[in-house]
């Protein structure tokens, strides 16, 4: 029973993790219908940025500049390619994206090379004890400042006018446009989101119980695409859902993986899909999606 | 106010959709285009609003102007800040924003805070059933309620010129009264009007002058008050003239064709 609390509150962080990077793709796919596949590269860009720069810097310091490289580049990517490209097809720009991946992806992995860096993070293996309970620092602070950011974000979706035009360009870009939309600003906007909630999401999978940040990291947040697709690809309130949806699915399985051993073994690498090709059969658009996938 | 100058616009490569159109709306004036599908009518509002590169369209001659500043080839957001705003066919409310969210993406066209306030008040005093469902969604509206959210939505930002594509398309011979109401109202309150319809009855009963599109370009152009009903009207916009023309031998139907163009 203690095992079954303390791995669901490890899974609702994780998922609360998920849910920050699923935040970030459905924002950047609602703006500007671009499936962004550097998506993973952005969020260790930052996380990679404050590991690089805590031991000169200090945390807090790193932590912003790793918030802000990641906001930097997505500010780049929708200047130089999305804003150009915009009017041609958006499998175009997704295939685009794949090339930032690559390129952005391949040169953090030689930097980083096979070590683990340290975070620098002040919450280290540090466990709270409560009620018989144990619980790892790192994941109620991940869950806590997901909570914050999840709850600023939906603010500003829903209050202010960059949200009221990003949803309404969402719905009907032509429309928009002719009330005076500036559908450029709505991309910006949107793609210095997605990063900043990226480079937060990068800096918590490398913290503890994670031993640091590899070089795969990336390949790590791509365990967020089931999240984002069991949502629905254009659902902000999805992204949340299936993030903790998926975060819980992969934390429970792995956690009971002992009592699952008659399925195999890795079991917590394979329920996130196995959880998303559940919720495809019975909807196709994921839970709160509205959009068919045809256009990826 | 605007002037539209030996207008040309093509799709794509290959499809010339208007053919030198010119046209011009007066101060507080009311005008009207009318014919029928595929004459250029929608293409003519898109080449206003800036919104041709939306549908791959491009202005390949000719100019427009509003009070003299160039409107072609600008970005439809500084069209908008320029006074002059689109209400598209079908309505086109964004259906999953409240009514009160709906008018205010309209305002963001719009800069200060305060004029948002008080076009609010004017748009929800001109249609008080939209205050009364300011909160719900725009998609639960009735067709008639949705085509006033949508000119309402337009008035938010502001216009000295309303471009309306449409607005009686699909709605009850009753609500299309309605609609003929607010426009006479928009116009009565200083802002110009561009109607678009093909409901030539409607139209003709609320504009002061009146053009009438074929195959991209203008073949008749009158005082409305002349159009309604004469023989002319008939002949361009029912089709008869297609259909004497479709009979006719080739030298007449090009001396018909010369016959159509505007002075």
């Amino acid at each position: 029973m203690s095992n079954l609390v303390e791995l669901v509150i490890n899974g609702l962080s994780l998922g609360s993790i998920y849910a920050l990077i699923a935040l970030g793709f459905v924002v950047i796919f609602k703006a500007t219908e671009v499936v962004n596949f550097a998506h993973g590269s952005m969020l260790m860009l930052g996380a990679y940025v404050i590991a690089a720069t805590h031991g000169r810097i200090g945390f807090p310091a790193a932590v912003a500049a790793g918030l802000a490289t990641a906001a930097t580049v997505g500010l780049l990517i929708d200047r130089l390619l999305v804003s150009r490209l915009r009017r041609r097809s958006h499998t175009a720009l997704a295939i685009v994206t794949i090339g930032v991946d690559i390129v952005l992806g391949a040169e953090l992995a030689r930097r980083v090379g096979t070590e683990v860096l340290n975070m620098g993070d002040p919450w280290l293996d540090h466990t709270w004890r409560v009620a018989g309970f144990t619980f790892p620092v790192s994941r109620l602070a991940a869950i806590a400042v997901a909570l914050v950011l999840i709850v600023a974000f939906a603010a500003l979706v829903r209050y202010t006018d960059w949200g009221v035009a990003m949803r309404a360009a969402a719905e009907d870009a032509e429309a928009a446009s002719l009330m005076g939309i500036r559908l450029g600003r709505v991309s910006m906007v949107a793609w210095v989101v997605a990063g900043v909630l990226a480079a937060v999401a990068g800096l918590f999978l490398a913290t503890f119980p994670s031993p640091g940040l590899s070089a795969t990291a990336s390949t790590t947040a791509l365990r967020a695409f089931p999240a984002v697709v069991v949502g629905g690809m254009d659902s902000l309130s999805g992204a949340v859902v299936g993030g903790l949806v998926i975060g819980l699915a992969e934390t429970l399985a792995a956690g009971y993986s002992e009592q699952l051993l008659f399925l195999g073994r890795g079991l917590g690498d394979v329920a996130p899909y196995a959880v998303m090709i559940a919720v495809l059969l019975w909807r196709p658009t994921g839970l709160f999606g509205t959009r068919e996938l045809s256009r990826v | 106010m605007l002037e539209i100058r030996q207008l040309s616009v093509r799709y794509g490569r290959a499809v010339q959709a208007l053919r030198g159109v010119s046209l011009a709306v007066p101060a507080g004036g009311v005008v009207a285009v009318l014919g029928s599908n595929g004459a250029g009518k929608t293409t003519l509002l898109r080449a206003v609003s800036g919104t041709l590169p939306l549908h791959r369209g491009s202005i390949d001659a000719g100019d427009v102007t509003f009070d003299g500043a160039r409107l072609a080839r600008r970005d439809p957001a500084d069209i908008v800040a320029a006074g002059v705003v689109g209400v598209p066919e079908g309505r086109r409310v964004f259906g999953r924003l409240t009514v009160d969210e709906n008018l205010r993406a309209g305002a963001i066209g719009a800069r200060d805070r305060r004029s948002r306030t008080a076009a609010r008040e004017r748009v929800y005093a001109t249609f008080p059933r939209l205050a009364e469902r300011r909160d719900q969604r725009a998609r639960l509206l009735s067709g008639g309620e949705q085509q006033m959210l949508a000119i309402a939505r337009g008035l938010m930002a502001g216009p000295r010129l309303l471009l309306l594509d449409e607005p009686s398309l699909g709605l009850a011979p009753r609500v299309v009264t309605q609609v003929a109401d607010v426009v006479r109202q928009i116009s009565a309150q200083g802002t110009s009007v561009l109607l678009v319809e093909q409901n030539a009855a409607m139209a003709l009963a609320v504009s002061d002058h009146a053009y009438v599109l074929a195959l991209g370009r203008v073949a008749l152009e009158r005082p409305s008050a002349e159009l309604a009903g004469s023989a002319e009207m008939r002949r361009v916009y029912l089709g008869e003239a297609a259909w004497n023309e479709h009979e006719a031998t080739p030298t007449e139907r090009e001396a018909s064709g010369t016959e159509r163009r505007p002075a």
